[in-house]
């Protein structure tokens, strides 16, 4: 596991700055004049992240994990807010100024044979970004790098002419990393890419990945609802609730003192490789379902389903209170609970 | 072992051959080639085709070459009127040939621009959906229900009567189908992670178009192409029956039934002869479109 050294963390500048981002779905009313709702799935998420970085982002399903990670990209047009790379503003840019940053920002999907065209071989789908950002290599260097990469995530570079459905999932989410990693980009959106595997893949590419960003002094954001191995890979981990963030705190912190109740919550549930401990530890059972995005509730949207709700949650919603050196917490009583 | 020797050794294994990978196209034509109707048709039409192109080569008389002689005579072997002659004494063996050439012709341009346009077409609508999807729509349905009759009398009465008409007016009406299939197969395509991936790495949209949705949506395009000939060859046929089709001399097997038909009680063969190619004609293509779609799509059988 790599040790970020958090002195050097603090001194350098931010990679991404994301500021109060929303991304807001219009869902069409169902009378004629009655105004179309809106869809909150990310609801104001700031965060920074840092060179060389995973930021693990946690949540139940629908609580806009991937979302968030598509609208940093730009794949999905935010509705408000502000993603600086590098200090600047990209949403909104026009595309021929998002265009070159492309080759920075990469990302890797859940489906890892969903996310490979059935009709290409897999050369022709590792090559598509070096294709399309330097058209200038010609087809010889081109196929050299597509082999060298080939070689680099783990697959026999003769297999260069295959096709995607010759390939079993661990091999398919490989050739997904090989694709994102060609243009030797600064970030990478890992949108739950191990979820579909089986365990022991799981751990193959959680580890080739690791070995990548030490490699190439990547950035990740890192999406998962998987609490073990976003602790293995994580050096920061957000915890989303209904588009907001409950928590965001160094992973030590968070696992050894999570502060809001909802990661109090994920961190109970998750099992300790020990039936002693497993039988006797303090489970916190969160009861009833994620309420609805389109009516989320007043106040703090964990209100509803939060143990130790009070008044005051239900009337004015908690801002991201700085708690310790490394971490914050949207609650009001933090401190109480 | 650690990781760079592990990189090194698989560097060293990538000299090796490259091994070539069996493409879903691969895969799709090994299963047509087992398919026994289809390979059959696929024969048969070859055949026919060739027939077709060397027809001036086959037989010692001439398509509008009338042999006074033998007015309406029967199928004779030893004068070389094989499938007889027609009321104006010419050979109907040379005069099937030169109106499969016709109609082969008209079966496949017609489809080939209705293919063009409409996958085209489809794919730009369903790719981009929304607003400009619904106003590309709203124009098919439009063209749609326009009478098609009525639409190629139109343009016979304006532009006179001319073959590449019947190819204009057939392939206009057939790219509508085509365009709403594409389109369904595109809106489908469009949410899928590799359209996404692609999008991530900034390639432009007429690539993505042309590199990742149509060869995608080929499978049911091709399916629907091998059914549209047949489909384009019967209409052809029958315009030329009423009487819209190709001008004499020249004939297809439309004008040919239409004729025979007249004759039907006096000389059999004038309409058998026409009518077993076209009806030969119209089974292969059908059983090469169900050889296809079981080919293309295995597991909708």
């Amino acid at each position: 596991m790599s040790v970020m050294n958090k002195s050097a963390k603090k001194d350098a500048s931010p990679i991404l700055s994301v500021r109060d981002l929303k991304v807001h779905f219009p869902i069409p009313s169902k009378g004629l004049f009655a105004p179309d709702r809106q869809l909150k799935a990310v609801d104001g998420v700031n965060f920074d992240l840092y060179p060389g970085e995973t930021l693990g982002v946690v949540g139940e399903s629908g609580c806009g994990k991937s979302t968030l990670g598509r609208a940093i990209l730009q794949l999905i047009p935010p509705t408000d807010g502000q993603v600086a790379w590098l200090g600047k503003n990209i949403v909104g840019a026009p595309h021929r100024d998002m265009q070159p940053l492309r080759r920075d920002l990469q990302i890797i999907f859940q489906d890892p044979l969903a996310s490979l065209n059935p009709r290409m071989t897999i050369g022709e789908i590792i090559a598509e970004p070096l294709v399309t950002h330097k058209p200038e290599l010609g087809k010889e260097e081109i196929k050299a790098r597509v082999k060298r990469m080939m070689a680099r995530v783990g697959l026999l570079p003769q297999m260069i002419n295959r096709y995607p459905h010759e390939f079993s999932g661990g091999q398919c989410q490989r050739i997904g990393i090989a694709r994102a990693m060609i243009l030797e980009p600064k970030l990478i959106v890992c949108d739950e890419p191990v979820s579909a595997l089986d365990v022991s893949i799981q751990a193959q590419i959680v580890n080739l990945l690791q070995e990548l960003q030490r490699e190439f002094d990547l950035s990740l954001i890192f999406i998962s609802h998987d609490l073990s191995i976003v602790r293995h890979i994580c050096h920061r981990i957000m915890v989303l609730y209904l588009g907001n963030v409950a928590e965001l705190a160094d992973r030590d912190s968070i696992y050894a003192a999570p502060r809001h109740p909802y990661t109090k919550a994920l961190i109970s549930a998750v099992p300790i490789p020990d039936p002693e401990i497993e039988r006797n530890k303090e489970r916190i059972v969160l009861t009833g379902d994620l309420p609805s995005p389109l009516s989320p509730p007043s106040g703090c949207v964990f209100r509803t389903r939060c143990p130790f709700a009070k008044d005051k949650c239900a009337q004015e919603p908690p801002v991201l209170e700085r708690v310790s050196d490394s971490q914050e917490v949207a609650c009001h009583f933090h401190d109480s609970i | 072992m650690n990781k760079s020797e592990k990189t090194a050794l698989l560097q060293s294994a990538g000299a090796a051959e490259e091994i070539e990978g069996r493409s879903l196209w691969r895969d799709a034509r090994i299963r047509l080639f087992r398919n026994k109707a289809a390979v059959g048709s696929m024969i048969i039409l070859g055949i026919i085709t060739l027939l077709a192109i060397f027809a001036p080569l086959l037989s010692p008389y001439a398509y509008d070459q009338i042999d006074w002689g033998y007015i309406q005579e029967g199928p004779n072997w030893e004068n070389g009127h094989i499938f007889g002659t027609d009321g104006n004494g010419r050979d109907l063996f040379i005069r099937v040939l030169y109106g499969a050439r016709v109609s082969l012709a008209v079966g496949l341009l017609a489809t080939t621009v209705s293919l063009i346009i409409g996958v085209t077409y489809g794919a730009v609508a369903g790719y981009f959906g929304g607003k400009i999807d619904s106003i590309m729509m709203r124009f098919v349905d439009v063209l749609y229900s326009l009478p098609f009759m009525f639409f190629v009398i139109m343009l016979m009465v304006v532009f006179g009567r001319n073959i590449f008409l019947i190819f204009v007016a057939l392939g206009a009406v057939e790219w509508l189908t085509m365009a709403r299939i594409v389109r369904g197969q595109t809106l489908s395509l469009r949410r899928r992670e590799f359209i996404e991936a692609a999008h991530a790495t900034g390639v432009s949209n007429f690539k993505i178009i042309f590199r990742h949705i149509i060869p995608n949506v080929l499978g049911p395009v091709i399916v629907y192409m091998t059914l549209t000939i047949p489909q384009v060859i019967l209409t052809e046929s029958f315009l030329s029956f009423l009487g819209l089709g190709v001008q004499e001399p020249l004939t297809s097997w439309g004008v040919l039934i239409s004729e025979g038909a007249k004759v039907i009680e006096a000389s059999t063969w004038m309409l058998i002869y026409p009518a077993v190619f076209l009806a030969l004609t119209l089974f292969c293509f059908n059983f090469i479109g169900d050889g296809l779609r079981d080919a293309l799509d295995p597991k909708d059988r």
